[in-house]
């Protein structure tokens, strides 16, 4: 067993970029995760020589990125709604220049400058491209610190495999809260040459060129074609997800990150009131584990789906059943967090005491 | 001579005996797309003659923006990145902190550099990032067709300035080399221009000082260039370096602005 330590989700996440040997880490403060910047800037430097820069703003950090990536190293960012919001731009230039990086997004009450407080307002942002242009980052999302730590190494494996930014969709929640968790060993900063990176033209060799930029359309829509391709292997490579008491449930929750723990807990109450409820939890947002909705959809008489925001994985959710079954959202917004007992009494109303 | 036809055809006149430039191998031998008369190929021309000279083409980074020279990578036959309008000093921090080691540039114009790029180019700068930025100054928006610019001058006319940029209600043509020159991370700001031989020999002399700063790691260096857009001017490439001359450079006056310190 590992190192283990009680961390904060944003500090395990920090402590896992170190140990993952990123070269660099690109950012700017906001509330919920400035702890990263902080500890990074503490720890990162020092141990492994791995860059820690603030940046001028989100839009530079993510910039920054872009050059870093290209030229072959690990570079991150994180941030929180507003700040993911500016980096929309230079998110849509990495996808199309293929390039690989990670992300975290804090995700906070919104919109607009909204709250601080733990939301999932920025599911359709992260997982539909946010960008503009037809494009999908690769989403994480975590349910506990454990996991806030795990994904870093996986997203950059991830990324590089698939020369594609790779986000962490998390919540305010889930950086804040201080949990046990096994911190990975040390590895070494790689200094890997790709055959892509702007490193210096060979000397035997092609120039390199990052580039999103295609005025041929015909060219642009081979590149449009390449990044779908590259879509489809995802979606059936990556997808990720856990399930609980599928066997002989006629019920099934579904939520993701935070929420899918109240549910599990909410799951647990509902069967010891003799409810035999189910559990999904998706863990890639992207590529969207359709496939175990549409296995379960004819078996069960509904589908809950909970949500800290206004009913936005819901969509991908009743595209996975194709109306199989009943599939019904509840949700809190603006940094509410849902309680188990409120999920399984909206369950009853929405479920028991309609039939 | 004016009007007139001359039976000549160009193989005639192109000949190597006959050529007094050549293209330096850093440059690759390709059409530019570039409208005829326009500074930008002359800049592409001294900029890799210096990366030749200096023997650094396997060595150096570039940075393309967004304007008429997005396609910069097309020409110079070295590693570049092509960044988001405005973001080139992002692009190149990023580069340059991994690649210490290598020499990084941006090739910007005014809008990308002075407008929509203006806090990455001062944060950058402000940083002291040890890279060279090549801001290509024509008062005027070229590839999206003549819009006005942060440094379009009082009183010109553009498409969205049909009746002379009205400082009172655009803002003022905006002076970047001088707005930065006093910040402790930059080590070298100099306007030149490419109008005439001797400003063209000047501004190649500026570009290579600037790299040899990079080499000592001075700082941040802008190499402003004052150019011409003879399209969007609606001149002719002889009018707009005229115009260059005797309107924008008396507003932009040639020279250095700031030169490192010497150490003693």
């Amino acid at each position: 067993m590992g190192e283990v330590k009680l961390m904060k989700g944003n500090e395990a996440l920090a402590e896992a970029a170190i140990r993952a040997g990123v070269d660099a880490y690109f950012g700017y403060p906001i509330t919920p995760q400035s702890e990263v910047i902080e500890y990074l800037s503490r720890e990162a430097t020092k141990r492994t020589g791995m860059l820690v820069l603030q940046a001028e703003s989100e839009v530079a950090a993510i910039n920054m990125i872009y050059g870093a990536a290209g030229c072959g190293k690990k570079a991150m960012t994180t941030s929180s709604s507003p700040g993911i919001s500016l980096m929309q731009e230079g998110l849509s230039y990495i996808a199309s220049a293929e390039l690989p990086c990670l992300l975290a997004n804090i995700n906070r009450g919104g919109p607009g400058l909204g709250t601080i407080q733990p939301a999932q307002g920025d599911y359709f942002q992260t997982t539909k491209g946010g960008g503009h242009g037809d494009y999908h980052l690769l989403v994480l999302a975590p349910y506990n610190v454990q996991e806030m730590a795990d994904f870093v190494k996986l997203g950059f494996d991830l990324a590089f495999k698939y020369r594609n930014p790779v986000m962490i969709l998390a919540d305010g929640a889930l950086g804040q809260m201080m949990e046990k968790v096994e911190l990975p060993p040390q590895l070494p900063r790689e200094n890997k040459e790709y055959p892509w990176a702007t490193t210096g033209k060979p000397k035997n060799g092609e120039r390199r060129i990052i580039t999103s930029l295609h005025i041929q359309p015909e060219k642009m829509e081979e590149i449009n074609l390449r990044l779908q391709r590259k879509y489809k292997q995802m979606e059936a490579e990556e997808v990720r997800y856990q399930t609980k008491n599928l066997e002989d449930a006629e019920y099934v929750f579904t939520a993701f990150g935070l929420v899918s723990r109240i549910a599990l807990k909410a799951m647990d109450i509902g069967r010891q009131k003799g409810y035999k409820i189910g559990w999904i939890r998706p863990i890639t947002l992207y590529p969207f584990p359709k496939k175990i909705y549409a296995e379960i959809a004819p078996k069960v008489k509904g589908i809950l789906d909970i949500e800290m925001n206004a009913g936005q994985m819901v969509e991908d959710v009743m595209l996975s059943v194709q109306g199989k079954t009943r599939v019904e959202f509840y949700g809190r917004m603006g940094g509410v967090v849902p309680t188990p007992d409120e999920i399984l009494e909206n369950f009853e109303k929405m479920f028991i005491k309609g039939e | 001579m004016a009007g007139e036809v001359l039976d000549v055809v160009a193989e005639d006149i192109v000949r190597p005996e006959n050529l007094v430039y050549r293209r330096p191998s850093a440059l690759l031998d390709v059409d530019m797309h570039y409208c005829p008369g326009c500074g930008h190929s002359t800049v592409h021309k001294i900029f890799m003659e210096v990366v030749e000279e200096m023997g650094i083409q396997h060595d150096i980074i570039g940075v393309a923006p967004v304007g008429c020279s997005v396609f910069a990578y097309n020409y110079m036959d070295i590693d570049m990145q092509q960044a988001a309008h405005g973001r080139a000093c992002a692009v190149a921090t990023g580069i340059k902190r991994m690649l210490p080691d290598k020499f990084v540039f941006t090739y910007q114009g005014d809008g990308d550099l002075a407008a929509i790029g203006g806090n990455e180019t001062l944060h950058a700068a402000n940083r002291g990032e040890n890279f060279l930025v090549i801001f290509i100054n024509n008062a005027i928006y070229g590839m999206t067709s003549g819009q006005m610019a942060p440094t379009t001058i009082d009183g010109m006319v553009t498409t969205t300035s049909p009746y002379g940029r009205d400082p009172k209600t655009m803002g003022y043509p905006l002076k970047f080399g001088d707005l930065i020159a006093p910040l402790p991370g930059v080590a070298y700001v100099t306007r030149q221009a490419v109008n005439t031989v001797q400003n063209v020999r000047r501004a190649k002399k500026a570009l290579q000082r600037a790299l040899e700063y990079q080499k000592q790691g001075l700082g941040f260096c802008l190499v402003e260039i004052v150019s011409n857009c003879p399209s969007n001017w609606k001149m002719t490439p002889v009018e707009s370096n005229k115009y260059v001359q005797n309107v924008l450079i008396p507003f932009y006056p040639l020279g250095d602005i700031k030169v490192p310190e010497v150490k003693k």
